[in-house]
Parts: structure tokens; C-alpha cells; sequence
């Protein structure tokens, strides 16, 4: 092993009170590896996910992203180097427009941050990635309106283009797909799926469907701890998964 | 575009005109608006575009004011001297108050820069050897080339056209367009790679520093300052003119600024009970147009334009 893993986690512990919501977590993740992350409600999915972008700092253990050690960054810090998430409950600038959602996205990307000057008009390195998101995500009919006009199935849609207008290197989904239509889910799955090969990607699914067509390895977490890790074929023969959580199936 | 432009161009005719149209009394009226838009216009970058309410927004204005009327009254120091180091105050102030109250968001942020604020207050009250506690500070004279109210009224005009066109760059650059984030969702800004409480520390400082320069004109204006200047009800009366106008625009505040100012003109010569006429004003703005009076214009007009 001489590659550094994309991200490796290390007996990762968090607590709020006395309430464990982690326990003794390790997950590694080779570059360019889909990582599908299942588990009930309360499993502490979202716990694990907000401690790798730094929302929630661990109480104990080891996080690192490509070899470096980011346990104690702060989520931006993590950001600039080469992080990028989506939220589970649509977090987009809802006053904004589409446009000047993806310019900020850029903005983020690019480090074009206290510019006080000249107009934000006047940065074509912005607009030019702004623009070819819009045009690659079929989103260039919808470029002046205001986000809280959109359906909520192009706001999904936009909250993924948001985390990839800086190309991550390792990109974590917090459950993409939750409250589409099968359409959407469709949609935002194939959208998905259709990533750079070379994008380590991360993801919290609850459809089932749509973990198995894209996961090139899954993660079963329960009460805070991964339970199981392996292949499709592997996740659904495991007795303690199908237990828990895949219950009648 | 065009219509902007003529916008402009009709209200720079319309502000350079007035001295030679009107009664002193109403030069000196516009002036004191001039300097309250001013005030507002830098309240609202922090309420309106990054998202940060405030209600201490006075003590800028005031330490500003008391900081010119100690240098010039008591110290007896040149306006050279006194004015830079008014505002200069204010953003050591704005540093100070953003340290302390960037931990807290919502009312809690309210409460807080509150505090501070009465903390200032307090402070000018209090010691009466240097501000004269309750009395203030009378005697300030104007630098003798503004002695006049028309050239005062210029000097005024040149200096909050001036800052109208750096907030207008401000709001224009990405750094505008992040507080504009920062205001819609931190933790998506954060998401993005954007320090959010950098920003909102510069936030602060450069809305602290245009509300000193508004108290800087304000004492000039008034010859005198008092604890009023600092007072919570002045803090409360600008976050009004910016909800009145229309929160999260410049001119909108600019025209709370003028609305208020000038019914207070006008009721204050009726009546004792300005302040009874202010809380009525503000419950049926938030009742009848709660996005203020350029929301009201905008709905009621540009509505229409564009279907």
C-alpha cells in the first residue's frame, strides 16, 4: 500500500451527552471507490457523514483525507481540500438564483473569497464554469430564477451540481434521492452514476434499488457502529443485516 | 440600465439643485436625511445582506460622534486630527463588538449587541469629566470651510454619494454575493469552502465604519452630542428606517431614512408624542407591507411589467 487512501477513518467515536451516537467506527476508502452507507434510522449515518465534513467534530479517533489528518479542520478547511458534500435537507441559497447558487459554488472552488472590488460580472473564470455547469446539467432554462420557485426535485438536483461545481476529489452524498418520485430518483441516480471514474464518492441511501446500482462496495451501520462491509452479494446474505434492516426481504 | 442611469442622473440634478431652490430650514432637513440614509444604508448590509440583526448599531454612530466631540471640545484638537479619529474609533469599536457577539445568531445577536451597545451608553453617561454624563458635549464648531449650512449640505452629499457608490460595489463584488450566501445558509457556505465568520467580521467592521462616518456628520451637523446618540432607542429607530424602507436593498433604507425623519418633522411639530407616532408606523408596516415600502413599489408595479 503506497497510494494514500482516499479517506480512511479510525476509530471514530462521538457522543453528545451520554448519548453514543458512534462507536469505534473504521472505514477506508481507496481513490476513485463508490461507498454506499446503509443502516436504520438513528444508525448514526448522518453522525459519521457530519464528522468527515467537519460539522461535528469527533470525540475521539482519527480522520484523514488522502494521508492528511483532518479530525479537528473546520468544515470549509476540509472544503478547500477537495471535500465536497450535499445535505440531506435541501441547503441551497433560496433567495438566490440558480445562477448565483452555482457562481457561489464556483466561488468556493475556485477561493475567489474577499474580493471587494471589481463586480462579480467582471470574473469570467467564475461565470465560464457557472455557465458550462448550467449547460451540463440541462439547467440553463432555469439559470435566472429564484431557487424557492424551483420544484423540489430540480432543488435535489441543483444540491448535487452545487457540490460538484469544484470537481472533489472525494464527494459525499447525504441521501440524494430522499422524497423523489422514482422518476427523480431515477434521474438523480443515473446523474450519479455518470460521475468521473476517478471520484471517490460516499453516499447515505435508503433505496435500496439505488445503492446496489451504484455502490461498488456497502457499509451497513447499526446503533453507531458498521455492522457489515462488503459486496451486494455479500450485504444480502449477511444474516445480522437482513435482520435489522432488510427485515422481510 | 438606461432607467437606473436616469434615475441617477434626475436625483444628482434634484440633490445638487436644492440648495438654491429651497429654505435653509429644508437644506438642513435634507442633510440630517442624507446622513441617516447613510446610517441605515450601513445597518442594513448587516441585517439585510448578511443576514446579521443588530440592535447596538447606535453605539458606531455615537462613539464616532463622542470621540469627535471630546478630541475637538475638550482636547481642543483640529477636525484634521478628530474626524479619522471618529471613525477609526468606530472600527476598533465594530472589531471589538464582533469578537464578542459573532457567537450568537438570531435574537440572541440582538440581545447581545444590545447589551454591548448599553454598555457604550453606560459608559457615556457615566463619565461625566470627559463627556459631560447627561449634558453631553455643546460648543462643537463646524471646520470653518462647512461653517455655512450650503456648504455643509455639499460636503454631506459628496460623502454619503461616495459611500452609496462603495456599498454599491460591495454588494456588486463576490464578496457582496458570499454575505448574500452566508445570509441564505452558513453551513452551505461552509459546505463550499468559505470562511463564514471572516466574513461576517468584515461584515461588521465595514458596516461599523460607514455608521461612524454617519455619526461623524451627524455631530458636525448637530454641534452637540449626548448619551442620546448612543441611545438603544436610536439603535431601535435606524432598524426601523431599514424595515420601513425595505430590508435587503440600499435604496430602501435611504428611504426609510427620508419617510421617517420627515414625519417626524412633521408630527413632532403637532404633537409631544413622536415616539407613539413611530411604534403605530412600524406595526402597520410590518402588517401592510412587511418587505417595506420598496416591496410594496415592487409588487404593486413591477409585478405587472413582468408577468
Amino acid at each position: 500500500m503506497t497510494a494514500p487512501k482516499a479517506l480512511d477513518v479510525q476509530n471514530v467515536a462521538k457522543n453528545f451527552g451520554g448519548v453514543r451516537a458512534l462507536t469505534d467506527v473504521t472505514l477506508a476508502m481507496a481513490p476513485g471507490e463508490r461507498l454506499v452507507l446503509l443502516g436504520p434510522n438513528g444508525a448514526g449515518k448522518t453522525t459519521l457523514f457530519h464528522s468527515i465534513s467537519g460539522n461535528i467534530i469527533a470525540s475521539a479517533g482519527r480522520i484523514s483525507l488522502f494521508g492528511q489528518d483532518i479530525t479537528q479542520l473546520a468544515p470549509d478547511a476540509r472544503a478547500r481540500l477537495g471535500l465536497a458534500r450535499t445535505f440531506q435537507i435541501t441547503n441551497l441559497f433560496r433567495q438566490l438564483t440558480v445562477f448565483q447558487n452555482l457562481q457561489l459554488a464556483v466561488c468556493g472552488a475556485q477561493q475567489v473569497t474577499f474580493k471587494f472590488i471589481r463586480p462579480m460580472t467582471q470574473y469570467v473564470g467564475v461565470r465560464e464554469r457557472a455557465e458550462a455547469l448550467l449547460t451540463e446539467w440541462n439547467l440553463t432554462d432555469v439559470a435566472d430564477t429564484i431557487v424557492q420557485n424551483l420544484s423540489y426535485g430540480e432543488q435535489r438536483q441543483i444540491e448535487v451540481v452545487m457540490a460538484l461545481a469544484g470537481d472533489p476529489k472525494i464527494l459525499l452524498l447525504d441521501e440524494p434521492t430522499s422524497g423523489l418520485s422514482p422518476a427523480e430518483t431515477h434521474r438523480v441516480a443515473a446523474m450519479v452514476r455518470a460521475l468521473p471514474r476517478d471520484m471517490t464518492i460516499l453516499m447515505i441511501e435508503h433505496d435500496m434499488d439505488v445503492a446496489f446500482e451504484i455502490a461498488d462496495r456497502i457499509a451497513v451501520m447499526h446503533q453507531g457502529r458498521i455492522i457489515a462491509e462488503g459486496d451486494e452479494a455479500a450485504i444480502r446474505g449477511n444474516k445480522q443485516v437482513s435482520d435489522i434492516y432488510l427485515g422481510v426481504e | 440600465m438606461a432607467r437606473t442611469l436616469l434615475f441617477i442622473a434626475l436625483a444628482a440634478v434634484v440633490f445638487v439643485a436644492l440648495p438654491f431652490v429651497v429654505p435653509s430650514y429644508y437644506v438642513s432637513l435634507t442633510t440630517k436625511i442624507l446622513i441617516f440614509a447613510l446610517f441605515a444604508m450601513s445597518l442594513d448590509l448587516l441585517i439585510g445582506y448578511t443576514g446579521l440583526a443588530s440592535l447596538g448599531h447606535a453605539a458606531f454612530f455615537g462613539i464616532s460622534a463622542y470621540t469627535i466631540g471630546i478630541l475637538s471640545v475638550k482636547l481642543r484638537m483640529s477636525e484634521w486630527v478628530a474626524f479619522p479619529a471618529g471613525l477609526a474609533m468606530a472600527i476598533v469599536l465594530g472589531m471589538v463588538f464582533a469578537l464578542l457577539a459573532l457567537r450568537a445568531r438570531g435574537s440572541y445577536l440582538l440581545m447581545i449587541t444590545l447589551a454591548l451597545a448599553q454598555v457604550v451608553w453606560g459608559v457615556a453617561f457615566g463619565w461625566r469629566t470627559m463627556t459631560g454624563g447627561d449634558d453631553g458635549l455643546p460648543g462643537l464648531r463646524r471646520p470653518a470651510f462647512v461653517s455655512d449650512e450650503t456648504s455643509f449640505y455639499f460636503l454631506v452629499l459628496a460623502l454619503v454619494a461616495a459611500s452609496t457608490v462603495v456599498l454599491v460595489a460591495l454588494i456588486r463584488s463576490p464578496f457582496g454575493l458570499a454575505l448574500q450566501g452566508i445570509r441564505e445558509s452558513e453551513s452551505r457556505m461552509q459546505a463550499l469552502g468559505f470562511n463564514v465568520w471572516r466574513h461576517q467580521f468584515a461584515a461588521f467592521v465595514i458596516a461599523a465604519a460607514f455608521a461612524g462616518l454617519a455619526g461623524a456628520l451627524y455631530v458636525y451637523y448637530n454641534r452637540f452630542v449626548s448619551p442620546d446618540f448612543l441611545h438603544v432607542v436610536r439603535s431601535a429607530e435606524v432598524l426601523i428606517m431599514v424595515i420601513i424602507g425595505g430590508v435587503g436593498t440600499l435604496l430602501g433604507p435611504a428611504i426609510g431614512a427620508a419617510a421617517i425623519i420627515l414625519l417626524e418633522d412633521i408630527i413632532s411639530s403637532q404633537t409631544q408624542h413622536w415616539l407613539l407616532a413611530l411604534g403605530i408606523i412600524y406595526v402597520a408596516t410590518t402588517l401592510f407591507a412587511p418587505r417595506g415600502l420598496i416591496g410594496l413599489y415592487r409588487e404593486r408595479f413591477m409585478a405587472r411589467r413582468k408577468p
